[in-house]
């Protein structure tokens, strides 16, 4: 007979123990087995949220812990949702969000196109192009920050070689106009590798017999393209989407590095906003309603998107 | 459209399901509009509507 280590384990267990084991059922064991994961999620997640929203209907300063806590009802929220501030911000995260998206799916779709045709050197360039997405977004934005340079940044001499002019004549980040398409292209440049694996592994998967079998029906690249490449890749782009959708709606740490929310509040996304009123001015009570704002948008938009998703995977 | 209100009116998750994920794009939309400070007040509730009508009728038959 073989003794295996899970053996010599049982044969130590006491048998008092070893028999109150062998008595439990399979689904007293799955609960022992995910009971860990379930209090860890309660822990982490759930009861953050719901103290959150608890503090969001007080007064509470986290610098001050022994002031007294009001209850204000809904006054944080009533100050959140009619203060223009936080309507420019919520703004600029929708310049910041929409503008990501569109460019990513559409570069990182076109790129995977691209790399799905079997060439030399494809598995190079998958690596090379997919390389800046390992970056960490603070080195990202330290470097960026010192492309971005009038004087002697790379980008600025790369645009005025095709458009002609002086280098030193803008400034993109320190411009109210294109501060807030700079962290556009950062990301852009940061993330569309990540769109470009999804809709990479979705082009994969479309069976090759497909498109011979569209071949023998005399259809067009075009057409091949419209009714079999996009419909069965859509599911993986859609997912792309909420992926890079729901990480941009919190973006904090590149925005940060590159422009710190100026100049002026142009690129104070609601993240960064979050954070000065949570960390800078303390206002926990408003800054926890403002959390909870953020988190039914996206919460809401999650739901929608997840449906959707669902129902295109469905046909 | 009588489909559509009569699977409201028996309370059925697809009908019910459009009404709630309208209400979140709206609210959404009406958050990040750069027109009118009012519809940014009123979008938190539209969006919050929505979305606690969506966990619910997410749970109506089909």
């Amino acid at each position: 007979m073989i003794h295996t280590p899970m053996d010599k384990i049982a044969e130590a267990t006491p048998e008092p123990l070893a028999r109150k084991v062998r008595g439990l059922s399979d689904r007293a064991i799955a609960w022992i087995f995910v009971a860990p994961s379930i209090f860890l999620l309660l822990a982490v997640n759930i009861f953050p949220l719901i103290w959150t929203i608890r503090l969001s209907f007080t007064n509470y300063k986290v610098n001050r812990p022994n002031r007294e806590i009001d209850f204000v009802g809904l006054r944080n929220y009533e100050r959140i949702l009619t203060d223009s501030d936080t309507w420019m911000t919520m703004q600029a995260t929708a310049h910041f969000l929409i503008w990501t998206i569109v460019l990513q799916v559409l570069i990182g779709f076109a790129l995977a196109y691209l790399l799905n045709m079997k060439f030399k050197g494809n598995d190079m360039w998958t690596t090379i192009i997919v390389f800046p997405m390992m970056l960490s977004p603070a080195v990202v934005g330290n470097f960026w920050t010192f492309l971005y340079q009038p004087q002697i940044g790379l980008f600025n001499y790369v645009v005025t070689f095709f458009t002609g002019g002086d280098p030193s004549s803008f400034s993109m980040i320190g411009d109210v106009q294109l501060a807030s398409w700079a962290i556009v292209i950062v990301d852009t440049w940061m993330w569309t590798p990540f769109v470009m694996l999804i809709c990479l592994a979705g082009l994969r998967s479309i069976p090759d017999s497909i498109y011979e079998a569209a071949e023998c029906d005399r259809a067009s690249k075009w057409r091949q393209f419209w009714t079999i490449t996009i419909p069965m890749a859509l599911p993986f782009l859609m997912l792309a989407v909420l992926f890079r959708g729901i990480e941009n709606f919190k973006m904090f740490d590149l925005v940060v590095q590159l422009t710190g929310g100026g100049p002026g509040n142009t690129t104070t996304l609601t993240s960064i906003d979050l954070k000065r009123e949570a960390f800078e001015k303390w206002r926990t009570g408003y800054s926890s309603a403002y959390a909870v704002t953020l988190f039914v948008t996206v919460f809401g938009l999650a739901s929608i998107y997840v449906k959707a998703l669902n129902k295109v995977k469905e046909r | 459209m009588s489909s559509f209100i009569n699977g409201l009116l028996r309370l059925r998750r697809g009908p019910w399901e459009m009404v709630a994920s309208t209400l979140i794009a709206l609210g959404v939309i009406m958050l990040m509009q750069p027109f009118a400070l009012a519809l940014f007040t009123y979008s938190f509730i539209v969006t919050l509507t929505g979305t606690v009508t969506f966990i619910i009728v997410s749970h109506f038959p089909e």
